[in-house]
């Protein structure tokens, strides 16, 4: 004895659409980071500040010759902020950014 | 030039998809361990003098190369590629089969789904003048993340799988054109809430009386079900630990909180006509962050004001608040407050919830989201800011508390809802 054939079902796709991606071109990296000047940014999540102040130290501690400034983003982290980046542009050769999440 | 991100390890999927999406997969990132927050100053020295969890590295190791070594060829590999999303899921299949490729997918809540198949769907998009390929808008899980794009067909596709009437849909579209995600990626695993305004309440069926928030009313139910479904997937996804970081998680957000206003017993204006809309236009209004949720009986005659500040006061003050009444409570405020608007309501909260400022400064997400507007000069934040610490502050602006009212009349119950007040987008532009 047979059963009923199982009925096969079309269906649409739930999701959206994605944008494209495009590449993003990388920053050389430095030869070296002596007397080169670094600057933290301080993201203003979840005490963000107080790991990038143990960052410092360890700069202070193992690398003296590289010049650390914190900086802290000029409002919420999700909000962009062109003038620092400016800023550290024009007076710095890197940077590192925490707590990102 | 040059950088370096750190970042919490229980991110690193996260960072590792941002990354790729931005065309950057060769960005250079070190990891600490979660959390930061609330660590003391050695332990925050042993996390950045110890190894980097994800890449079993010292971190600073990760740092300083992140900085210095050379990119290799793999990391510059052009990352130019389209993303397309086909109209059907690749293969027919039985009902228990593709229920399964849909939960396999990560397609759905859960929940048995309704099978979008092109019957259900192209009688879905009989309950609206737009075209099916029409886009409706972007959406994204977190405002760093890539938003996506989607038609009126893609709206279609989840309500059907939400178990929505058609008739429910321009409603559904309302929502999806207010482009506010339901499945927002916050580790504060926020919620949404939708309250439905006007002359469209009564056409589909909502409820806004007994039982209104609860499982007691196909439209308020599938209606919420589909903002949620249609969010997930019309934003590229909510999968948990890549594009969903709720910590905990929050089961508001199978239906998101989705009733009508009870205009006809509410003693003052409908929500959507304090917004400058006609009481006529039927809308949706949209509001994100929703989580935490006090509640009281009654508005007593002794100490109701006393009750009301206590309960603002356990809210956090990040996310406003929202009173949803019972039409009997909601009398009975505006009896004992002689409040003939809800934006009188609103000024009396605003000056009835204050709190020290030097504890309102250290809550950790004024920290994160205020204290940063307040250093930066916005007011009256900046003003606050400069407090006594034993000052009283206000907790919210008089715009920033909102007031429904839902309920069956049953009993004077009422609720405080963290909740705050995204879009109010017309149904009637939808029809």
């Amino acid at each position: 004895m047979t059963g009923a054939a199982i009925e096969r079902l079309t269906v649409l796709n739930p999701m959206g659409f994605p944008p494209s991606v495009s590449p993003k071109p990388m920053a050389p990296r430095l030869d070296s980071l002596d007397d080169k000047t670094i600057f933290l940014v301080d993201c203003r999540f979840d005490d963000s500040e107080l790991l990038l102040k143990q960052v410092q130290g360890w700069f202070d501690e193992h690398m003296p010759n590289v010049r650390t400034e914190m900086v802290r983003l000029s409002g919420v982290y999700h909000h962009d902020d062109p003038e620092l980046w400016q800023h550290i542009k024009a007076n710095g050769q890197a940077a590192i950014l925490g707590v990102g999440h | 030039m040059p950088s370096v991100a750190l970042h919490t390890h229980v991110f690193d999927r996260v960072v590792r998809a941002v990354a790729r999406a931005n065309g950057m997969p060769g960005m250079r990132y070190a990891y600490v361990p979660q959390p930061v927050m609330g660590k003391t100053p050695d332990e925050l020295r042993a996390y950045v003098y110890g190894v980097d969890p994800i890449n079993k590295r010292p971190v600073m190791q990760m740092v300083v190369e992140g900085l210095t070594r050379p990119f290799d060829d793999s990391e510059l590999q052009k990352t130019v590629y389209e993303r397309a999303t086909p109209r059907l899921v690749d293969a027919p299949g039985s009902e228990e089969e593709l229920q399964q490729y849909f939960i396999d997918n990560n397609w759905t809540d859960y929940l048995p789904i309704v099978l979008p198949t092109e019957e259900r769907v192209a009688n879905m998009l009989a309950c609206t003048s737009h075209k099916p390929d029409e886009v409706v808008g972007r959406m994204r899980p977190t405002l760093f993340r890539e938003a996506w794009e989607y038609t009126v067909e893609k709206v279609a596709v989840n309500a059907v799988m939400a178990g929505a009437r058609p008739e429910y849909f321009p409603v559904i579209l309302a929502l999806a054109a207010a482009g506010m995600s339901a499945r927002g990626s916050t580790s504060s695993s926020a919620a949404s809430m939708v309250l439905v305004n006007g002359p469209i309440r009564h056409q589909i069926g909502m409820n806004s009386g007994i039982g209104a928030f609860g499982p007691h009313n196909h439209a308020n139910a599938t209606i919420g079900r589909a903002y949620g479904l249609l969010s997930q997937n019309l934003q590229g996804g909510s999968v948990a630990g890549v594009t969903y970081m709720g910590s905990q998680g929050n089961g508001y957000s199978f239906t998101n909180l989705t009733v009508a206003e009870n205009e006809e017993a509410s003693p003052w204006e409908p929500f959507h006509v304090e917004r400058g809309f006609k009481a006529s236009d039927s809308t949706v209004s949209v509001f994100g962050s929703a989580r935490h949720t006090a509640f009281t009986l009654g508005v007593r005659e002794r100490h109701w004001q006393d009750h009301v500040r206590h309960m603002l006061l356990g809210m956090d003050p990040v996310e406003q608040p929202l009173f949803v009444l019972d039409p009997i409570a909601a009398r009975l405020f505006k009896q004992r407050g002689g409040f003939e608007t809800k934006r009188q309501m609103s000024e009396w909260a605003h000056d009835l919830a204050r709190m020290k400022a030097s504890e309102f400064w250290d809550y950790q997400l004024v920290q994160n989201y205020v204290y940063p507007r307040a250093t930066f000069g916005e007011e009256p934040l900046a003003t606050y800011l400069k407090a006594a610490d034993d000052e009283l502050i206000p907790m919210w602006a008089p715009e920033k508390i909102r007031i429904a009212v839902v309920g069956g009349e049953t009993n004077g119950y009422w609720r405080i809802y963290g909740a705050s007040h995204s879009k109010t987008v017309s149904v009637d532009d939808w029809r």
